[in-house]
């Protein structure tokens, strides 16, 4: 079973829930942090990392001597990472989407490819070897996170129960993050700001047609906007989370939930239990 | 000569805008005959990535000799170097203060980019 954990909003304790999902786990279990802008995991499972790999991406080299300066590839391009005056034209790479298009266009064949770094990804496993840490990480400065996020991806097979952590948002590194994923948790808190932004996150995952259910962290304060938006939307509300001091606490120091709320293991021990039975609202 | 100058206005007595790529639009005033003309910026407002560059790309298109703004990121400035443009750095001030100034000689030609990218 492969769970991603998500959430619209940033900051309402993803990683949290996602570092407490696997560690509740009594099987061998990997973790998946694909918030390659800033995977975070890592400080809560500490794993021992034993490899490291590259991720590499295709972006446009131009042959000068063969270029006529049409600016075919220019017009092509619809991420602004070539530009030409009737010159051949200046390449911006980390705007490169790699699709391809400008060596299809191009009449001259002066358009090849080169590998460039974007950023890597660290395999590693903590808890004795019970859990494996998959980790992406967008090299600093990089703007492309996708093609970091679909190699974290191409590391994880469907026989092993797997947690996702995803970025927050809604844009492309979050359907990269969430697809091929049997099930969604979205992380909210019970505010204005967790409400607005939960509401764009189920829109998204509606789209996707992948089941989902609402994780409310801190959810005895702030108001109950969050929950009656759920109960009208017929949403379920998979687990609540108080509001402790010993959590940021625990937080502050590297601990996990279940140092902080001892009584919310069983509570996450049951997650995959109530998937696999299916949601009933 | 045209002169472009980035402004969420539509006149001469708009302020200047304080970014570059992700400006509202452009004034392009012509020395020629005193007149100016509009030109649409919106698209990259609110652009991902790659706004200096389009930004840069759309005040080649209107055929600016000049453009006065607050700063140069490192596409836009590769971009309007290669198509041309000269770049000079603004005053606070409204979009004609900037042009009379220019035109007096009382501003700074820039011959690198003077902010990061996403500045």
């Amino acid at each position: 079973m492969r769970i991603a954990v998500a959430s619209g909003k940033g900051g309402t304790g993803k990683t949290t829930v996602a570092v407490a999902l696997t560690l509740a786990s009594q099987e061998p279990a990997v973790y998946a942090d694909c918030d390659v802008e800033e995977p975070n995991g890592s400080i809560f499972l500490r794993p021992e990392v034993d490899r490291v790999e590259k991720v590499l991406v295709e972006v446009p080299e131009i042959d000068e001597s063969k270029c006529n300066a049409c600016g075919d590839c220019a017009r092509f391009c619809q991420f602004n990472a070539l530009v030409s005056f009737n010159t051949p034209p200046l390449v911006f790479s980390d705007l490169c989407h790699s699709c391809g298009g400008c060596e299809l266009v191009c009449p001259t064949g002066a358009i090849s490819w080169k590998k460039v770094p974007v950023g890597e990804i660290s395999f590693g496993t903590s808890n004795g070897g019970r859990i494996s840490v998959i980790q992406g990480k967008l090299d600093v400065g990089g703007s492309l996170a996708p093609p970091v996020i679909r190699q974290v991806k191409a590391q994880l097979t469907d026989d092993v129960f797997t947690v996702v952590d995803s970025p927050p948002g809604t844009s492309c590194p979050v359907i990269e993050s969430l697809g091929e994923a049997d099930y969604v948790l979205l992380v909210t808190e019970a505010t204005p700001f967790g409400l607005h932004d939960l509401k764009l996150a189920v829109e998204t995952v509606r789209e996707l047609g992948t089941p989902f259910s609402v994780v409310i962290n801190r959810f005895d304060e702030g108001d109950s906007g969050v929950e009656d938006y759920c109960a009208s939307e017929k949403i379920h509300i998979m687990v609540r989370i108080p509001h402790r001091r010993e959590m940021a606490e625990a937080y502050s120091r590297g601990g996990n939930l279940f140092d902080a709320i001892p009584e919310m293991l069983d509570v996450f021990r049951n997650i995959p239990v109530t998937i696999e039975k299916g949601v009933e609202v | 000569m045209k002169i472009a100058v980035p402004s969420p206005g539509r006149t001469l007595e708009s302020s200047i805008d304080g970014r570059f790529g992700r400006a509202a639009g452009f004034i392009v005033y012509n020395t020629e005959d005193g007149s100016f003309t509009l030109a649409d910026n919106g698209q990259n407002m609110n652009a991902g990535q790659g706004a200096g560059v389009q930004a840069a790309q759309n005040i080649a298109a209107t055929g600016a000799d000049v453009v006065i703004a607050p700063s140069f990121g490192p596409k836009a400035f590769q971009v309007l170097k290669a198509a041309g443009v000269k770049m000079v750095f603004s005053i606070v001030g409204t979009v004609k203060e900037n042009i009379e100034s220019f035109i007096a000689g009382k501003l700074k030609e820039t011959d690198n980019a003077n902010v990061e990218g996403h500045w």
